[in-house]
């Protein structure tokens, strides 16, 4: 058995900062990862990280408040104020310190961060570093993790670099640690832990085309669902407007805010046509151009029926070569177009989750010492529809929040160190279940779950739903976890088992897109990101609510409603 | 199959393979294909043994650096039509221990990064905002900070082979990018500890690691800067009492 105070799983953004808090408060923590920290999905985030600086010129009179004005009405009223709140006021004292930290931040001719506008922005308030923001990021801050390590004697902040989570262990309400596998080994381990925060990103590959890496399963979110833990809004699905055809790889909203046209066959800026567009155009919020995108195509009016047109040449090359240069590659590199010379082929896609692990604005849910932090959890602070730029964000601040909840919950509650029969248990469920998934072969292949889950997701719980196409995904959901329950790993090695992770994480993919459906469909409304054809307006009266889902094995998730914290804007109608 | 792309894959169990052997597989082609994609559909569908390393396949997370087809590339990266007409060797990253198949042992990659101090080290305490940087300076820090730590550069380097404690191109132009980032206050601590044995004049100019870098970043570049300053540092500021 591992024993350790605090204990992160996931080392992205979320986590590394978490980590970094929690060391601070002088409380020992440890950092758990699947995948080496630097090769989280965060450094794939392009295009920024919203603040209240006021660096731009045209930004004089931007505001924490305007930020979180902005913030409330992109998530269509559905985020809880106050947490809002907390966000914008932290926001511009995390990005400090990231700069202070040595983030190489894209710099104004008067030498400071560079602010650009971004969808749903009443000012250019978008910090980037060219369109590689998450990359920069992300290595500055495991940089500083690094820097925390060396400075620890006796191992006060320690890596467990490529472990992959295997079980939350949680006894009478009280979180008593986790087991993970190492996975150069296949070794089992039980790790007590007084405090455990997962940050281990959202659930983008529930569904196919998406921008999120192979590792965003969902699992993440699974784990702390089938201990107990609720998920919070999973109805609210996040389809960028701009993803490569094909790939679906993500051309960051930064190219619309530096002054890209969107384009159908006609070569029309079509977005002129649309009531909720016309004002605001590409700089839009996402949803309104995620739907309006997916309508000229579905009418019949995208390019080659299928896709719109990106356009960036009126930029100029300098422009593009200094700030968009990371989409430059992207798109030589996988849709064989030059930016420069021809518009890039993009169409919506699966990019953010905005549901999550239900927690409270200071990161802590309802299991003692369980926390939660970045895309993973829900706050909420993106409601219904997250606007560009507050994800990297909110990765910083409730990183932070989280860490010192838990470092200030291990201070005052105590290191009690109990719950090592629970976790013993556990280990011998884990190593029992790890047998019969790699005992024995099958017809039915995880990866091909995989793949149809997506497919199913996409068309049935996508951009437009409808009561009958939402009742068909519930149905092949759980047609598909029907199927695999028979689903065999194929293959017993220890080291390094790629194949018996897949079927893991599938697992984790099909539970969290069953709560996916089941908010959905029970959300007779439409509100930010989730738009339902036969219920096309916003009904605050019936639907100003959170839905909480719960795990219940093999019967369906148990949904329940929690009231949506204002306080400081009363709902209105979401024009721009 | 109509179309198919033909693979030699790298495969070996160091817990029972006496030694390393390739092994053939055949695919179905489909128009737009990645060797990442195509070793998915293997590992996915058809050989569930085999593991190798990725994530974002976008080629900005590093994960998947590989030896196809005589070079090193991200997976992700590289079009599987290379292998249309003639079967495509896949290989693991050199000079590091094979843990299984394409996955290799990164932590000596690791130990040199952490060693060169990887973080900024300013020479004040910060301001209430933020420091300042003019765009120029920020242009200097360029090609650096774009490294995506794949370790494509420390594979192709013949003196990572030959020397285990060799820093290495990566954690040597990681090294570069905060001598050369203008908050940064170490530059003479940084310049001693790449100037020893084991550092930048380990480094015999070969460029294969310019080369390799699939974001085609200069580590080479990096090192010959470090070299100039640390012999100004060493030679002359050790001679200077």
């Amino acid at each position: 058995m591992i024993v350790q105070d605090v204990l992160v799983v996931g080392a992205g953004l979320a986590g590394l900062r978490a980590a970094i808090a929690v060391n601070q408060k002088n409380v020992r923590v440890a950092v758990l990862s699947k995948v080496h920290p630097i090769r989280s999905h965060s450094v794939a985030a392009q295009g920024g990280i919203n603040a209240a600086l006021g660096n731009n010129p045209r930004g004089a009179f931007d505001s924490v408040d305007l930020h979180a004005f902005d913030t409330v009405k992109g998530s269509d009223y559905l985020a809880d104020q106050p947490a809002v709140m907390k966000l914008a006021k932290m926001a511009p004292g995390v990005i400090y310190e990231m700069e202070h930290w040595g983030c190489p931040f894209s710099r104004s001719v008067e030498g400071r961060i560079a602010q650009r506008p971004f969808g749903g922005a009443g000012f250019p308030r978008t910090c980037y570093a060219a369109d590689k923001t998450g990359h920069m990021l992300l290595h500055t801050l495991y940089e500083q993790a690094v820097r925390y390590e060396q400075a620890s004697e006796r191992e006060d902040f320690k890596f467990y670099d490529e472990w992959m989570v295997m079980r939350l262990v949680v006894e009478d309400g009280v979180c008593r640690g986790v087991i993970a596998m190492h996975l150069a080994t296949g070794r089992l381990e039980a790790f007590l832990a007084e405090a455990v925060i997962f940050a281990t990103g959202g659930a983008g590959r529930v569904y196919l085309p998406s921008t999120n890496a192979v590792i965003n399963s969902g699992y993440g979110m699974a784990v702390p669902y089938w201990a107990g833990v609720p998920l919070k809004d999973m109805e609210f699905v996040q389809f960028h407007p701009t993803t490569l055809l094909g790939t679906g790889i993500l051309i960051t909203e930064g190219c619309r805010g530096e002054g890209g046209f969107l384009t159908n066959a006609a070569g029309e800026r079509f977005l002129s046509n649309y009531g909720d567009s016309s004002k605001a155009m590409e700089v839009a919020p996402r949803d309104i151009v995620a739907r309006n995108m997916q309508r000229e195509i579905n009418q019949g009016r995208g390019v080659k029926n299928e896709y719109i047109d990106l356009d960036l040449r009126h930029l100029g090359a300098r422009k593009i070569m200094e700030r968009l240069p990371g989409i430059r590659d992207l798109a030589m590199n996988f849709a064989g177009v030059d930016p420069i010379e021809a518009p890039i082929p993009v169409r919506p896609g699966q990019h953010y989750t905005m549901g999550g692990i239900d927690t409270d604005v200071d990161g802590a849910t309802e299991v003692k010492g369980f926390f939660a932090a970045g895309e993973g959890a829900c706050v909420s602070v993106h409601g219904a529809n997250r606007l560009g730029g507050n994800s990297l964000l909110e990765t910083l601040v409730f990183g932070k929040v989280a860490g010192e909840s838990a470092a200030d919950y291990v201070l005052t509650s105590g290191v009690k160190r109990a719950g090592a029969s629970a976790l013993e248990e556990a280990l011998r469920e884990v190593e029992a279940e790890l047998k019969e998934l790699t005992d024995g072969t099958s017809e039915e292949k995880a990866a091909t779950i995989q793949v149809e889950l997506g497919r199913v997701m996409h068309e049935k719980v996508g951009i437009f739903r409808t009561e009958s196409a939402l009742m068909e995904g519930w149905r092949e959901v759980k047609r598909l976890q029907t199927r695999f329950r028979k689903v065999k790993v194929g293959y017993g090695g220890r080291v390094f088992n790629q194949a018996l992770l897949q079927v893991l994480e599938v697992k984790g993919s099909l539970d969290v897109a069953e709560a996916i459906v089941a908010g959905a469909y029970a959300r007779k409304e439409s509100r930010g990101s989730h738009f339902r054809e036969d219920y096309p307006t916003r009904v605050d009266a019936d639907f100003l609510h959170h839905t909480i889902s719960r795990h219940q094995g093999k019967e369906n998730p148990k949904l329940s409603y929690r009231s949506v914290d204002l306080g400081l804007w009363e709902p209105k109608e979401r024009k721009y | 199959m109509k179309n198919k792309v033909s693979f030699d894959v790298f495969r070996f169990d160091p817990q029972v393979d006496k030694e390393p052997r390739f092994q053939r597989y055949d695919i179905e082609y489909l128009p737009g294909m990645t060797v990442l994609e195509a070793l998915f559909h293997i590992q996915g569908t058809v050989d569930p043994s085999l593991c190798f390393r990725s994530s974002c396949r976008a080629g900005v997370c590093g994960s998947c650096a590989m030896h196809i087809g005589g070079r090193y590339r991200l997976a992700c990266e590289t079009q599987a039509s290379i292998a249309l007409e003639r079967v495509v060797a896949i290989r693991p990253l050199a000079h590091l221990a094979i843990i299984r198949d394409l996955v290799v042992d990164m932590e000596p990659f690791w130990r040199h990064y952490k060693r060169i101090s990887p973080y900024l080290v300013p020479s004040e305490r910060p301001p209430e905002l933020e420091r300042p940087q003019t765009p120029s300076q920020r242009d200097e820090l360029d090609p650096m900070v774009d490294c995506i730590l794949c370790a494509s550069c420390h594979a192709s380097c013949p003196m990572t082979a030959s020397d285990g404690a060799y820093i290495g191109p990566a954690a040597l132009m990681k090294a570069n990018r905060f001598v050369v980032d203008s908050r940064d206050g170490n530059t003479a601590q940084r310049l001693h500890v790449v100037g020893d044995d084991h550092g930048v004049f380990r480094c015999h100019t070969v460029f294969n690691c310019s080369r390799a870098c699939p974001k085609d970043l200069d580590p080479a570049g990096s090192i010959a800067n470090l070299k100039r300053m640390a012999v100004r540092e060493l030679v002359f500021k050790a001679n200077r009492k």
